[in-house]
């Protein structure tokens, strides 16, 4: 069986290096993508924070709201003026 | 007309005072009086939120008409913030700017820090989000 060597396998590595030969731009792509991939994987490894982002725009909406409503309170106030 | 009023500027400021009166008196008129009392006593105060508050320790006939008026007035502002598509809390802020600003020198009314003040002649502490 040992004269049945793999094609792949072959010590005098003809597929392989035909292959290789063949496809150096191939190869050169690859190596950029493997290079890019590790600059990502750089980009990548800055984690998240494990407590959510909370951007608190409680103040800025409710001061737009209290604009809004300011009027209809003060009809309230004058038309209801017994409770007030 | 305009040109009397500016003619007249006297006459146009007393005439405005006596406006503001005609408008203001029924507002003054239709408090009960026991309750313009603990106003006027700093028993009882506005506070930021919309709600009448107790500065000082109420009594039982003080603290029922309080509860009786801040249901009063919840009703209202729940009725309000549905007109205006508001919510409750929204429309209650809102009237509370206002009402503190109402607020007659000597009665109280809750500063943004949550104390008790006396209103004097100048302007009210109130929330930066007040208009």
């Amino acid at each position: 069986m040992s004269h049945k060597i793999s094609q792949l396998t072959d010590p005098s590595g003809n597929a392989i290096r035909s292959i290789m030969k063949n496809r150096k731009t191939t190869g050169l792509i690859s190596g950029v993508a493997l290079g890019l991939c590790a600059v990502l994987a750089g980009c990548v490894q800055v984690s998240a924070p494990d407590k959510p982002i909370v951007i608190n725009l409680n103040i800025n909406i409710k001061q737009e709201v209290v604009y809004r409503l300011d009027g209809d309170a003060k009809d309230l106030i004058n038309s209801e003026a017994e409770i007030f | 007309m305009f040109e009397f009023i500016r003619k007249n500027k006297a006459v146009a400021i007393i005439g405005g005072l006596a406006l503001t009166a005609i408008v203001a008196t029924p507002v003054m008129a239709q408090r009960d009086p026991a309750y313009a009392a603990a106003r006027a006593s700093g028993a009882i105060g506005e506070k930021s939120d919309g709600y009448l508050g107790y500065v000082t320790s109420p009594s039982g006939a003080v603290k029922a008409m309080v509860e009786d008026l801040n249901i009063k007035r919840k009703a209202a502002y729940t009725r309000k913030a549905q007109e205006t598509n508001s919510t409750v809390e929204q429309f209650a802020f809102t009237s509370g700017c206002n009402l503190i600003m109402r607020t007659a020198p000597g009665e109280k009314y809750q500063a943004p820090d949550g104390s008790w003040q006396t209103r004097s002649s100048s302007a009210p502490m109130r929330d930066a989000r007040c208009p």
